[in-house]
Parts: C-alpha cells; sequence; structure tokens
C-alpha cells in the first residue's frame, strides 16, 4: 500500500527527516516511536501533505501513485487520513457540517452521489456511539471549547465516518487519560479491516498495549535506527530510548 | 474638484429656493452649512483614510428634480425577505408608491413618506428633523439637508410594538445613472415601544450614482429601536449613510452595518445615551474586494451613568479594496459606571488588501470598565490545512473558514429572516454566485 523510500524532508531549511525507509502492507500496523525530536511528527504531517514541509529526497508510492505529487485534499479524497496531535479548533463552523463537507468532498472525488444533511446524520448516528461521543457534539462548531479527551474522540469519529486506507495517528495518545484513551484505542481498533492500513506514531508503548502493532519502528534523528516485532515496544518501555540509541551507536 | 463643488453649490442653491414649508429651515441651514463646510478632504482627521473627491468631482444631478420613474414589482421580489414586510420603496431616489405596502400596519405606528409627512404631520416633522443629525455635522450631512425632500417619518407610538421591520428599499435602475439622491428618515420611538427598520440599498443595474442618506432615530425612555443597513450599492455607485440617535433613559439602540457594495462607501453611526441604564449595540460585517474603498466610523457618547456600549465589526477584504474602521467612544465626566467594549476584527484576503483601523476610547471619568481592540489576520494555514486533510477542497475549505469568520457577527442578530438572507449574501459573496 506504501512505500517509502529513502524521504528526506526540512522546514525553514532545517533538516528533519534525514534518509525514512518503510513499507506498510494492507492489514498491517505499525507504531513509530522515538524520543522528542526525532521526526515521527514530521513523518506523519508529511505524508498528510502540510505545506509547511519541504521533501528534499527520496519518494513517496500510495497504491501506485506518487503520494508527495498530491495536495493535502487529494491525498484524502484517495483515503488517506492523519488524525492530529493538536486537533485545530474552528469556530464558527459545525461539526455536522464539517464532516458532510468533507465526506461528501472524497465521495465526488470518488464519482459518487453526495448524501443530505438527514441521510448524513443517519449515518454519523452509529460511528458516534464507537467513541462514545452525543449527538449533541454535532451541533458545535469543530474542536471550538472541547476537551482533550473530545477533540482525539472527534478525530477518531471522522476517521470512522471518512473510512481511509491509510491512517496516520499522530500522538493520538498524548494528553488523554487511561478511560479516553481506551475508548479512542477500541475505536481504531473497530475500525481495522484486511485492506486497509495504520501508522501509529507515539511516544508512549502506553497506547500499544490496546493497539497492538505489527510491526514497531523506533525513530532518531530523523532517521528509523530500529524495527521489530511488539515486543520492542515493551523492551522500548523497560529499558528506555537510551538503551536502543547506544546499541544503534 | 472645484467645478464639481460650486455645480453641487448651484444645486443647492435652486434647492433651497423652492422648499416645501417645514423642510425650508433645514434646506436653508444645510445650504448654508454646506457653503462653509464643502466636501471634507483627507486634510480632516475623521476623512484621514478616504477620500471622497470622485463624488466632489462626479457632478451628479439632485433626485428631487426628476420626474418618478416606475419598475416592474417583480423585479423587486429578491430584496424584500419574503415580501410580507411593511415596504417603502425609493426608485432612483423618489419615494414609490405604487411599489410600496404599508397598509398592515396597526394604529399607532405611522409610516409617512416626506411630502406626506411634510402636508399632514408638519409640526411632528419640523420637531424632530435636523435636531438628530444637524445640518453642519460635515459636508454630506449639509447637503442630505440641502436637498432634504425623499425620506420618511416613522412614528412609534408608546408600548407599541412593531411585529416585522419596516423595509426602506432602496433601488436604482438604469434611469439613476448619473443621479445623487439624500434620503433623510426620521424614526421617533416613544416610550417602551420596540421597532426595527431595515435600511436597504440595491441596484438593477451597474451604473454611477451617488447615495448620500441620513437616517435620524429618537429612542425615547425605555425603548429599543434597531436598525439594520444593508449596502449593496452598484460597483461603480457611491455611498454615504450616516445614522444618529438620540437615547432617553433605559433605551436600547441597535444597529448592524452590512457593507459589500459601491466603489467609494462610507457609514456613519453616531449615538448620544443621553440616559441612565441605556445602552447600545452597533455591529457591522464589510466584505470588500476588486478596488472597492469602504469607510466605518461610529462614535458613541456616554453621557449619563450606567450606560453601556457593545460594538463588533468585522471585515473581509481581498483584491486592492481598502478598509477603514474608526471607533470612538467618548465617556463624559459625569458617565461613571459605564461598561464598554468595542471591537473590529479584519481578516485580508490578498497581498493589495488594506485595512486602516482606529478604535479608539477617551474617558474622562473614573469609575468605568472599558476595553477595546483590534486585529488584522489572514486566513490561518494550521486551520486550512485541518480542512483540506479532510478531502476538502482549497477552494471550498477557504469558503468555509470565510465563512465562519463572518457568521460570527452575523449570528448577533435576532431576527432569522435577516440572518439567514444576509448568510446566504455572504456566502454567495464568497462563491462568487453574485455580482455582489
Amino acid at each position: 500500500m506504501l512505500q517509502i523510500k529513502d524521504l528526506h524532508a526540512a522546514i525553514d531549511g532545517k533538516p528533519i527527516l534525514k534518509g525514512i525507509s518503510l513499507t506498510v502492507n494492507a492489514g498491517e500496523v505499525h507504531a513509530v516511536m522515538g524520543p522528542n525530536g526525532s521526526g515521527k511528527s514530521t513523518l506523519a504531517q508529511v505524508l498528510a501533505g502540510h505545506p509547511a514541509y519541504e521533501i528534499t529526497g527520496g519518494e513517496v508510492i500510495y497504491n501506485g501513485e506518487n503520494l508527495l505529487e498530491m495536495d493535502a485534499e487529494v491525498r484524502a479524497q484517495h483515503g488517506v487520513f492523519l488524525a492530529f496531535q493538536y486537533p485545530v479548533e474552528i469556530p464558527g463552523v459545525t461539526n455536522a457540517y464539517f464532516l458532510r463537507a468533507a465526506y461528501n468532498e472524497i465521495r465526488k472525488a470518488k464519482g459518487l452521489e453526495e448524501v443530505d444533511p438527514m441521510e448524513f446524520l443517519d449515518l454519523v448516528e452509529e460511528k458516534l456511539k464507537l467513541v462514545d461521543m452525543d449527538a449533541s457534539m454535532m451541533h458545535r462548531s469543530v474542536n471550538a471549547g472541547f476537551s482533550g479527551g473530545e477533540k482525539k474522540r472527534n478525530e477518531i469519529l471522522q476517521m470512522a465516518v471518512l473510512q481511509p486506507m491509510l491512517s496516520i495517528l499522530d500522538e493520538t495518545d498524548s494528553g488523554l487519560d487511561i478511560d479516553a484513551l481506551r475508548i479512542v484505542a477500541e475505536g481504531v481498533n473497530a475500525l481495522k479491516r484486511p485492506d486497509n492500513a495504520a501508522i501509529v506514531v507515539t511516544h508512549y508503548q502506553r497506547l500499544l498495549n490496546y493497539i497492538v502493532p505489527d510491526y514497531v519502528h523506533v525513530l532518531a534523528g530523523g532517521r528509523i535506527i530500529k524495527s521489530g516485532d511488539k515486543s520492542l515496544a515493551l523492551e522500548l518501555e523497560n529499558r528506555g530510548y537510551d538503551w536502543v540509541l547506544e546499541t544503534v551507536a | 474638484m472645484t467645478t464639481g463643488l460650486r455645480f453641487a453649490e448651484q444645486a443647492v442653491e435652486a434647492a433651497v429656493a423652492d422648499a416645501p414649508g417645514s423642510l425650508k429651515a433645514l434646506r436653508a441651514a444645510g445650504s448654508t452649512a454646506f457653503q462653509t463646510l464643502g466636501f471634507p478632504t483627507t486634510r480632516n482627521e475623521d476623512w484621514h483614510y478616504t477620500s471622497v473627491s470622485a463624488i466632489a468631482s462626479a457632478q451628479y444631478a439632485p433626485a428631487i428634480a426628476k420626474p418618478e420613474s416606475t419598475l416592474d414589482p417583480a423585479a423587486l421580489e429578491p430584496y424584500t425577505f419574503g415580501g410580507t414586510w411593511p415596504l417603502m420603496v425609493f426608485l432612483n431616489g423618489r419615494f414609490a408608491p405604487a411599489l410600496s405596502t404599508i397598509d398592515t400596519l396597526p394604529a399607532g405606528i405611522r409610516v409617512f413618506d416626506m411630502a406626506t409627512a411634510v402636508a399632514q404631520a408638519p409640526e411632528l416633522l419640523g420637531k424632530y428633523v435636523g435636531t438628530a443629525a444637524p445640518a453642519d455635522r460635515d459636508g454630506f450631512t449639509a447637503l442630505n439637508a440641502a436637498f432634504a425632500g425623499e425620506g420618511t417619518l416613522i412614528h412609534v407610538a408608546k408600548e407599541m410594538v412593531i411585529e416585522h421591520p419596516i423595509h426602506l428599499l432602496h433601488v436604482t435602475d438604469a434611469n439613476g445613472a448619473g443621479l445623487m439622491s439624500h434620503p433623510r428618515h426620521v424614526m421617533v420611538v416613544e416610550r417602551h415601544a420596540k421597532a426595527s427598520v431595515v435600511e436597504s440599498y440595491v441596484s438593477l443595474a451597474d451604473v454611477p450614482y451617488f447615495t448620500n442618506a441620513v437616517l435620524e432615530a429618537f429612542v425615547e425612555d425605555g425603548a429599543t429601536l434597531q436598525v439594520i443597513r444593508i449596502q449593496r450599492e452598484a460597483r461603480s455607485a457611491h455611498h454615504i449613510g450616516t445614522v444618529e440617535a438620540r437615547q432617553g433613559r433605559d433605551s436600547h439602540f441597535l444597529t448592524f452595518t452590512f457593507q459589500t457594495g459601491g466603489a467609494l462607501s462610507r457609514s456613519n453611526v453616531y449615538t448620544v445615551l443621553d440616559g441612565e441604564g441605556c445602552g447600545c449595540t452597533i455591529n457591522g460585517l464589510y466584505m470588500l474586494d476588486g478596488e472597492q474603498h469602504a469607510d466605518h466610523q461610529t462614535r458613541v457618547e456616554h453621557v449619563k451613568e450606567n450606560c453601556f456600549s457593545r460594538e463588533a465589526y468585522k471585515g473581509l477584504i481581498d483584491d486592492s479594496a481598502h478598509g477603514v474602521f474608526n471607533g470612538k467612544v467618548y465617556v463624559h465626566p459625569e458617565a461613571q459606571k459605564t461598561d464598554g467594549k468595542q471591537t473590529n476584527h479584519t481578516l485580508l484576503l490578498s497581498d493589495k488588501a488594506q485595512i486602516d483601523t482606529k478604535p479608539q476610547l477617551e474617558i474622562f471619568a473614573d469609575d468605568v470598565k472599558c476595553t477595546h481592540g483590534a486585529t488584522v489576520g489572514r486566513i490561518d494555514e494550521t486551520s486550512l490545512f485541518y480542512l483540506k486533510s479532510r478531502g476538502v477542497g482549497k477552494v471550498l475549505a477557504k469558503q468555509l473558514l470565510m465563512y465562519a469568520f463572518a457568521a460570527d457577527v452575523l449570528e448577533t442578530l435576532d431576527n432569522p429572516v435577516i440572518v439567514e438572507a444576509l448568510e446566504k449574501l455572504t456566502v454567495e459573496r464568497f462563491t462568487g454566485s453574485s455580482a455582489h
């Protein structure tokens, strides 16, 4: 599904990613871990098409197409989804309107008919249960005044409605208490299918107790320095990032 | 410019010579004031960012000297909010009785066109006209006074409540090319009455003309008056609009200025909080593009104790358009416990778009709570990326963010029909599905 080959990226002329290679197949969950400043979030943002980052080398092939040539909205229309570490507040636009606009834009891109507001609310109703959100949240402005946990659940709700092929979760666990974390993780697990895939970016192993990865990659200094299965995450939790940095050095 | 000024002066003299009875004094005062003041220049601090030389040199002909014209009423349908509200239509600067419907109003609410007011209610008119917005306020109120003759006199008796807003609809079609109209509306809302009026300006043809309107409002003790100005003049038109109120004890005066039309426009909203416990809410939204220039001036005078003022103007400026906001709040020494809040927020949508914003507080009392602030920004890139990352295309994403910015000030209006109509105009403006 996704082949990242020797990807280099910079922001404001400062190199952040210095040669990332990673292959993600359908049905797989990949965890990307690493210390602060290792480039984890940059990788997530670059894959989603954030315009602030400059691609300085390498390529990313997504379902046979050059992902880096697509605008952010085109990537989303092709099934790429980024759950933001810091979901953006948009006062004045209701959650319902925003989500329906997104849903219809993606349908239009696929040559499908748009759905009307009533149909859409029916569709959203069952997805709301998945993340334990009240229907009244749909009539509030996007993320405006939401608690940290509500914002993250709202991200997973969007993911549930938009049904992406490749989900990238950027530190979705940060700032969540254990109950909120469980709800978010269960939501993600419920959306797992043999034909989609997820990249879970996290600083802590804690989230991986709930979302079990097939592969774990450790990112440091803009490169993947070690890859393994889920036991690598546990080892990292016990021995810390210093251990892996030393082993590689 | 000199030619234009002399042209205007000659027209003023002619207008004064044949003034009807109760407007004679106003026209004379306007004439005298205009000879002294002339058109304002950018040396005048209140006009620093707005040059009116295009108006001064245009040699517009007074609309009151022209015969009335007619129009198929169906042409007005898009502008009448469903057609059930009391309606006074002014076509090319002249009252159009055949297009107007005010027969649904209950006794106690009287609406006269200016000629009828002169004939039937001269004492009432004479008592109020020219007292809230004096002829010598500036060159434009002087000019309006000098050409007084069209407009309305609206009198709402004590404790009466108007169900639907009275709509003062000013329409210009191709016959209005080259004309200047000076409507003057006088609204008297007696104690504990509640009224609202929509003062709208639309065009059916993109021709050059000049509207110079004055609305005088007298909001007596405990009364509420809302004035909603919708300025959608032709792109070639010039528009100066002044609203000036006098407020009694415990009264509430609300204005909303929706300004999207005209090549050059200026909106003045002035009120004097001249009774204890009264307040005003002065809001507005401007959306400008192309080469448009729109100036917004407000002045709130806190004269008595325990009054409040709330002011929020928002604007979206694109292309090479230029917006101006100048809000003044004066708190007189005896106006203790004043509660004032004033904001102006503008989004600039292009590198050449411009805003000059100047919120001003002048406080001469020592026990007051007043804040003011202005922001100028661009569309937030992070919000834009967030929307795009969900599949929303760049154009729609920008429109959504612009709409969200505008919607929160529109939603301060309490009439759902007006909110819906203005939201529709706002969306059309962003999606380019309407000329203005």
